[in-house]
């Protein structure tokens, strides 16, 4: 049976050498509207994790809390045991150095190629010679598959090429964790086969951390060491993919197995339907 | 109490743009330095920002002065000066028309292009993926495109001054016959190096303006289409604006 007491999981993994990054009792609301209310996980070191969840969990909210682009409201996010949330912006640069992050729709710069795409990071952190950048970059480009496509800009790339060549970027420092936003979204069987592939490769090969949140149960299933669910502003439900599976909970049950009701309702909250079929259209 | 609420709300929204804006020019000013040490950057900004407006600029600044020759010309040979005609065009197009013209169209082609190119660029994610990779977009993408627009004006203004100036001649010398000699000997001695600083003067200054609110409106817009189309709108309409309260500020300032 997984675990249902995520408090239990982040206690039971202090910063250190098995966890890289902890979560620890984060609040986190825009507006109104609560988004987190007491998150605690666990993402252990040189594994691929899965954040799951129905849309508008905030699995990207997570990520932006992670990667320092935001702060939480209460609690701590802690990268290596440093706190993303009170480091100044240097320290966070610094940080961000160790992550390499694969945005939903790639963000390739539009003004530059291929070839200068994978560069960027590079030419902006190091003063490493042409030749060597050159190199590095090529290599990179071979390990996604296009080497050939160096030279296109990025509106002549398919949405499957163009995610390869942000892994291809994201990996060109070679950075300690790899973070996927929703990287099988819009992708055509063969393209989320080639992502799947190497997001795996990319883990095991470089022994990096693999953070991946998306709601592809099945690719996720292929792909993950452990998985969290997220709902209801916490994690629901913590574990391996075949311990979700047999989760007793309603709603990973409803998100595994893909149900169309449950906890997660089909309809958004609404008034009566036929008294509002019934009622006056100025007033409705 | 409804109306006093509103005025009182659009003045507040006001003093927090312009606090706002002081605040993001700081930041700018800042990284200019370190963009200055990246010469390609910044040239690659000055060609979109000031030779890809070359066309329009020197159409504008070619018609602009035909117009200043017909009106000119026909004012002035109702008190039997036509010869002043090259006096009074020139000090038009060198203390006025030609800074302040070039500033609107500058907002228009150049002010338009930034704003909408940082703004989808917002949109796309590439801003966040660039501090997700610890690049400052400030410094690799603000700074650059701020000194382009800053370099471009001052030089777009005085090519746009001197098309206009062949413009007042084609009419005015080669239309209506007026003296050649005493066109442009009339002109070197009346225009001097003070008028001449003031065009430069507020050239700079417009330059400033223009691409600051530019680059402020595009890096801040709302990562939408709709957010992209009024940051672009607010471009166009805070550059002219401001040009026109500088240009009296300046002008009040230098005379």
């Amino acid at each position: 049976m997984a675990s249902t007491a995520p408090t239990n999981t982040a206690a039971a993994s202090p910063a250190g050498s098995d966890t890289l990054v902890e979560i620890r009792d984060v609040h986190y609301s825009i507006g109104d509207r609560a988004i987190f209310t007491g998150l605690n996980m666990s993402i252990p070191r040189g594994r691929i994790t899965a954040i799951m969840g129905p849309s508008g969990t905030g699995k990207t909210t997570l990520l932006r809390l992670m990667t320092g682009q935001i702060r939480p409201d209460r609690g701590q996010v802690l990268f290596d045991g440093a706190d993303v949330s009170n480091l100044r912006t240097q320290a966070l640069f610094a940080l961000r150095r160790r992550m390499g992050m694969l945005f939903q729709n790639g963000a390739l710069l539009t003004d530059l190629d291929v070839f200068e795409n994978v560069a960027f990071p590079l030419r902006e952190h190091t003063r490493l010679p042409e030749s060597l950048i050159r190199n590095i970059v090529l290599t990179k480009l071979q390990a996604v598959g296009l080497r050939g496509a160096a030279r296109l800009m990025p509106s002549e790339l398919s949405g499957g090429m163009a995610r390869r060549v942000a892994l291809a970027r994201a990996m060109a420092t070679d950075p300690d964790v790899l973070i996927y936003d929703e990287p099988f979204t819009g992708l055509d069987p063969i393209s989320m086969g080639m992502i799947v592939r190497l997001v795996r490769q990319m883990n095991y090969a470089l022994g990096i951390t693999s953070i991946v949140v998306s709601h592809d149960v099945e690719e996720l299933s292929i792909l993950a060491d452990t998985s969290y669910i997220i709902a209801g502003g916490k994690v629901a439900a913590a574990g391996s993919f075949v311990e979700l599976k047999d989760h007793d909970s309603e709603i990973v049950n409803q998100f595994i197995n893909g149900l169309a009701d449950g906890p997660v309702a089909f309809h958004y909250p609404a008034s009566d339907y036929y008294d509002q079929l019934l009622s006056d259209p100025d007033t409705a | 109490m409804t109306v006093l609420n509103e005025f009182a709300d659009g003045l507040r929204g006001f003093l927090r743009t312009i606090g706002l804006t002081t605040l993001f020019f700081g930041r700018v000013l800042s990284q200019v330095p370190r963009a200055l040490l990246r010469p390609r950057l910044i040239i690659d900004q000055v060609h979109n920002a000031g030779a890809l407006s070359l066309v329009i600029i020197m159409t504008c600044g070619l018609f602009v002065g035909a117009v200043l020759g017909l009106q000119g010309y026909d004012l002035l040979q109702r008190f039997g000066s036509e010869d002043a005609l090259g006096t009074a065009a020139a000090l038009a197009l060198v203390k006025e028309l030609g800074p302040v013209v070039t500033a609107l169209l500058f907002a228009g082609r150049a002010g338009t292009a930034l704003a909408s190119e940082l703004g989808l660029m917002r949109a796309t994610d590439q801003i966040t993926a660039m501090e997700m990779m610890a690049v400052d977009p400030v410094r690799r993408v603000v700074a650059p495109r701020f000194v382009g627009g800053v370099i471009a004006m001052p030089l777009l203004t005085i090519i746009f001054i001197a098309i206009g100036i062949f413009g007042v001649q084609l009419v005015g010398v080669q239309q209506f016959g007026v003296d050649t000699a005493s066109f442009w000997s009339q002109m070197r001695s009346s225009v001097g190096m003070d008028d001449i600083r003031e065009g430069v003067i507020k050239g700079c200054v417009f330059g400033v303006a223009c691409s600051l609110i530019a680059v402020y409106e595009g890096f801040n817009a709302i990562p939408t289409a709709e957010g992209v189309g009024r940051a672009t709108t607010r471009t166009v309409v805070t550059s002219a604006v401001l040009t026109l309260i500088l240009d009296y500020m300046l002008t009040a300032l230098l005379l």
